[in-house]
C-alpha cells in the first residue's frame, strides 16, 4: 500500500492507483472533476485537463515537486506524494482557464438541451465559470445529425472527451464511430451516416458528458428535473437489465443505465432495454433510486444531498458535515 | 571555425551513393562497431560524446539510450523521427537527400547498441522525393553486407524500413508517431509510460532524430571523448542550422556549438548579413516553437556577454530574455517585417496542426488565431493583448504534448518583446496595412529579380 497526501488529508492505495482514484477514495470535493476519464473504458482520460492537480512532493524518495501540473485521473501515486487540488490557487486558475476553453465553442444551448439538470459541464461552469464570456469571435457551428435510428449528436455541444469513441471501440464489434479532422475543426462522427446499429450503442448517450449525444426517444419531453427516477429491472438476455427509469406519474419517459456518484454507469445497457421497454409493465420497479451526484436533478426536493466534507479552498481546512 | 563533421564529404560528386560513400571512408563506423565493440561499449561512447538530441529538446542521447527496458522478452525498437516540419526547420531533409548513407550508419551503429532487430524510418509525407533516395540506400547497404542477415558476418541483423507519414506536424510528437506508425490516427499518448517501456506495439523503443542519429556514426569514428572537446560546455560538438529569413544566404550550414549569435548572422561564411543594408530587427533562433528574441537580445543576453549558438546561451534569461536553440531553425526578420503578422501567421499553422485532443491547446489556438487574425486586419481592441497573454497563459504546461506550449510560446514572447507593434495595429490600423502591403510588394519584387540571376 501507498501512503499518498491530497489536500493534507491522508489515504492508503494500492500500487498503480491514480491521484484521481485516490481522492475518490477519500470522497467529497477533493475529488477533481473529470471530464473524459471513465473507469470503465480502457484508455479514456486525459484529454479534457480539468482534472488537473499539482503535485508538490513526487515521492518519499524524491520530494520536488513536478515542473507541470498533472492530469490526476493518468498520474499514478507513489509512495509519499503530496498532491494539492483545492488548495493550490494555481490548480483552480488553471481549472477556471481549462472551463473558459470548454465553453469557448459551446453553444450554451442549456435551455433546449436534454442534458441541462444533469450535465458535467453545466456543473462545472457553475463551480469554476466566469460570470462573462471573454470571447467574441463566432463560436463553430455543426449541422445536427443522425447517430443511428435513436441518438441525436449535437457536434456543436461536444467537448471531444473521445468517451463514446471509447465505447463504440470497446462495446461494439465494428469500428464505426469515430473522430475526423484535427485541431479546432475535430468532430465525433460515423463513417457512415445512420450506420451505428450495435446492441450497445446507446450507452454512448450515458457516457456523453455533455449534452452532445442524446436520445432520440426522448427528446425534448421533459426537463429531468421533472422526473423520478426509479430502479427497475427486467430479464434481459443481452444485458443485465439493471436500469434507471425516469417517471412521470406512472409513465416512464426514458431508461438510462444506473449512475454512480462521478456520473459512471454501474453497468452497460443494451439497446432493447433502452430504446424499446417504455411501458411500466415491462419493468420490476425496485424503488426510487438515490441520485449520488450533485447536479441539478439531486437538488431536487425529493432527496436532500449530503455532503460529505467540505474543504474550504486555499487554506485547506476540512470540516465535516453529517 | 572548426571542422565539419556530418555535412564534410557533402560537396564530393556522387556521395549519395554506395560506391562514392564507401570510397570516403563510409561504412568504416558500423565495422569498427561490430568488430572491436560490445553494444555497451557504443552505448558509453555515445554517452560520453555528451551528444544532445537534435528534434528539438536536446535531451542526452546517451541517457535516453539508458532508459530503453531491457529486461523484458518483448523485441526492442529503434525509429528514426524524419518527420521535419516546424516551420524554418529544414536540415533534416539536406542530410537525408545528400547524405542518407550517412543515417544509414548511424542506425545501424545505435541499433547495434540498442539491441535492435527492426528500426523504422518515419518521414514526413511531402518528402515523397526522399523515400526513393532511402530505400536505394537501404538497398545498396543490403547488397553489400550492411544490412539484413548477419551483418558483417556476426551474429546482428537488422531490417530498416522506410514509412511515409500523411503530412501531419504533430506526427513529429513522439508518441503520436509511433501512433501514425501503428497506422492509428496520430494522437500523441498519455504519457507515462514511457516509449522506452511501451513504445512501438507496446514494446520497448527509441525515437531519435535524424541528426542524433546520424551523429552516431562520426562519434564511433573519433571516439566520444573527442566528440565532446568540439563544442562549448554541455552542447558539445556541431550543430546543423538551417538559417532562412531575410539574410543574404539562406541554407543549412553545420556550425560548432558556442558560434556566437552575431558572427552566424553576419560573417560572410553562414548567413551573410541582412539584404538591403536593413537593419536586424528580431530571430527566432530554433524553429518556430521557440520564443521570438528582438536583435538586441538575440545578440547579446541581457546581461550583456555574447548570445552564443548553443544550448544554455541561447536558454540564457529563461523567458524573459531568453530563448532556446530547438531544432536550429534560424528564422531572421528585419526592420521591415510585422511581427504580429508573423505571430499570426504561426498561430494560424499551430491551430491547423494541433491534433485536437486536449481541449486547452484545441480551443486555445483557435483563439489565439482568430483574435490576432482581427488585430493583423485592424479590427482590434487594446483589450485582445491582454487576452493574448491570458489564453496562451492558460494553454502552456496544461497540455498533453509540448505543441500547446509551441503554439503559446511565440505568442507571449512576441507580446513581451513587441507590444507596441501590436498597440500600433490596433491605434493606427490603416497606416499599418498600407505600409505591409507596401513591404510585401517590394519583397516579391526583390525575390523575382533575384531568382533571374
Ligand atoms: C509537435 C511536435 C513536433 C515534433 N516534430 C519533430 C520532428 O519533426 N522531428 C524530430 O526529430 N522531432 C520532433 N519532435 C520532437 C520529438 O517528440 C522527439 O523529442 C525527438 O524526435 C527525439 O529525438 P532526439 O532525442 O534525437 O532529439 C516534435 C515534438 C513535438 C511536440
Ligand atoms: S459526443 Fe459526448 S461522449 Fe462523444 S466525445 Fe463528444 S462529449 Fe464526449
Ligand atoms: S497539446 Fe495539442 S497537439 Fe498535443 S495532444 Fe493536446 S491537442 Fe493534441
Ligand atoms: S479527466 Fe483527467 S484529463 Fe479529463
Amino acid at each position: 500500500m501507498l501512503k499518498v497526501t491530497i489536500d493534507n488529508i491522508p489515504v492508503e492505495v494500492e500500487d498503480g492507483t491514480t491521484i484521481l482514484n485516490a481522492a475518490r477514495k477519500i470522497g467529497g470535493n477533493v475529488v477533481p472533476p473529470a471530464m473524459c476519464y471513465y473507469s470503465k473504458l480502457k484508455g479514456s482520460g486525459g484529454k479534457c485537463r480539468t482534472c488537473l492537480v499539482r503535485v508538490a512532493q513526487s515521492s518519499a524518495k524524491d520530494p520536488r515537486p513536478m515542473p507541470k501540473l498533472v492530469a490526476s485521473c493518468s498520474t499514478p501515486v507513489q509512495d509519499g506524494m503530496v498532491v494539492q487540488n483545492l488548495t493550490s490557487p494555481e490548480v483552480i486558475e488553471a481549472r477556471k482557464g481549462i472551463v473558459e476553453f470548454l465553453l469557448l465553442n459551446h453553444p450554451l444551448d442549456c435551455p433546449v438541451c436534454d442534458q441541462a439538470g444533469e450535465c458535467d459541464l453545466q456543473d462545472l461552469s457553475f463551480g469554476y465559470g466566469m460570470e462573462e464570456t471573454a470571447t467574441e469571435e463566432e463560436r463553430r457551428e455543426y449541422p445536427v445529425i443522425d447517430i443511428g435510428e435513436n441518438i441525436k449528436l449535437h457536434m456543436n455541444r461536444c467537448i471531444l472527451c473521445y468517451r463514446c469513441v471509447y465505447v463504440a471501440d470497446q462495446l461494439t464489434d465494428q469500428r464505426l464511430h469515430g473522430v475526423l479532422y484535427r485541431g479546432d475543426v475535430s468532430e465525433i462522427s460515423t463513417f457512415i451516416q445512420n450506420s451505428v446499429t450495435n446492441e450497445f450503442s446507446g450507452n454512448v448517450i450515458d457516457v456523453c458528458p455533455v449534452g452532445a449525444l442524446t436520445d432520440k426517444t426522448f427528446r425534448f419531453k421533459s426537463r429531468v428535473w421533472f422526473l423520478k427516477p426509479m430502479n427497475a429491472h427486467r430479464e434481459c438476455g443481452k444485458c443485465s437489465g439493471k436500469v434507471a427509469a425516469w417517471m412521470f406519474g406512472s409513465e416512464i419517459y426514458r431508461i438510462t443505465g444506473r449512475k454512480d456518484q462521478y456520473g459512471e454507469l454501474e453497468t452497460f445497457i443494451c439497446n432493447e432495454c433502452r430504446f424499446e421497454k417504455k411501458e411500466s409493465t415491462d419493468w420490476v420497479m425496485e424503488g426510487p433510486r438515490h441520485i449520488k451526484r450533485q447536479s441539478v436533478i439531486s437538488s431536487n426536493h425529493y432527496e436532500e444531498m449530503k455532503e460529505q466534507s467540505i474543504i474550504h479552498p486555499i487554506e485547506g481546512t476540512m470540516e465535516k458535515k453529517e | 571555425m572548426g571542422g565539419k563533421i556530418l555535412l564534410a564529404n557533402i560537396e564530393i560528386p556522387g556521395i549519395r551513393d554506395f560506391d562514392v560513400y564507401r570510397a570516403h571512408g563510409g561504412y568504416s563506423a558500423v565495422e569498427r562497431a561490430l568488430r572491436e565493440m560490445t553494444a555497451s561499449q557504443v552505448s558509453t561512447e555515445v554517452t560520453r560524446s555528451g551528444l544532445r538530441g537534435r528534434g528539438g529538446a536536446g535531451f542526452p542521447t546517451g541517457l535516453k539510450w539508458s532508459f530503453l527496458d531491457r529486461k523484458t522478452e518483448k523485441p526492442r525498437y529503434l525509429v528514426c523521427n524524419a518527420d521535419e516540419s516546424e516551420p524554418g526547420t529544414f536540415k533534416d531533409r539536406y542530410l537525408m537527400h545528400h547524405l542518407p548513407h550517412l543515417l544509414l550508419e548511424g542506425i545501424i551503429i545505435s541499433s547495434y547498441a540498442l539491441g535492435v532487430k527492426t528500426s523504422y524510418i518515419y518521414i514526413r509525407g511531402e518528402f515523397k522525393y526522399l523515400v526513393g533516395i532511402l530505400e536505394k540506400a537501404i538497398k545498396e547497404a543490403c547488397q553489400h553486407g550492411f544490412l539484413g542477415d548477419r551483418i558483417l558476418g556476426t551474429d546482428f541483423s537488422l531490417n530498416i524500413y522506410v514509412h511515409p507519414g500523411a503530412g501531419a506536424y504533430i506526427c513529429g510528437e513522439e508518441t503520436a508517431l509511433l501512433e501514425s506508425l501503428e497506422g492509428k490516427r496520430g494522437n500523441p499518448r498519455i504519457k507515462p509510460p514511457f516509449p522506452a517501456f511501451k513504445g512501438l506495439y507496446g514494446c520497448p523503443t527509441v525515437v531519435n532524430n535524424v541528426e542524433t542519429l546520424a551523429t552516431v556514426g562520426p562519434i564511433i569514428s573519433m571516439g566520444g571523448e573527442a566528440y565532446a572537446k568540439i563544442g562549448r560546455g554541455k552542447s558539445t560538438g556541431t550543430k546543423l542550422i538551417s538559417a532562412c529569413g531575410n539574410i543574404n544566404n539562406p541554407g543549412v550550414y553545420e556550425i560548432e556549438m558556442g558560434l556566437p549569435a552575431e558572427d552566424f548572422i553576419y560573417s560572410p561564411e553562414y548567413c551573410g548579413g541582412i539584404p538591403n543594408d536593413k537593419y536586424l530587427k528580431a530571430v527566432i533562433p530554433g524553429g518556430s516553437s521557440v520564443p521570438i528574441l528582438p536583435a538586441d537580445l538575440i545578440l547579446n543576453t541581457a546581461k550583456g556577454e555574447k548570445r552564443l549558438m548553443s544550448y544554455e546561451s541561447m536558454a540564457d534569461g529563461e523567458f524573459e530574455s531568453g530563448t532556446m536553440l530547438g531544432s536550429g531553425g534560424f528564422i531572421v526578420y528585419d526592420e521591415d517585417a510585422c511581427i504580429v503578422r508573423n505571430t499570426w501567421n504561426l498561430t494560424r499553422f499551430y491551430r491547423h496542426e494541433s491534433c485536437g485532443q486536449c481541449s486547452p491547446c484545441r480551443e486555445g489556438t483557435g483563439w489565439m488565431e482568430k483574435v490576432l487574425s482581427r488585430i493583423e486586419h485592424g479590427l482590434g481592441k487594446m483589450s485582445d493583448i491582454d487576452l493574448l497573454v491570458h489564453v496562451a497563459k492558460n494553454i502552456e504546461g496544461n497540455t498533453i504534448c509540448p505543441l500547446g506550449d509551441a503554439a503559446a510560446w511565440p505568442v507571449a514572447s512576441a507580446i513581451r518583446h513587441f507590444r507596441h507593434e501590436f498597440e500600433e495595429h490596433v491605434l493606427h490600423p490603416a497606416e499599418v496595412l498600407e505600409k505591409e502591403s507596401r513591404v510585401v510588394k517590394n519583397r516579391r519584387f526583390t525575390i523575382f529579380e533575384g531568382s533571374l540571376k
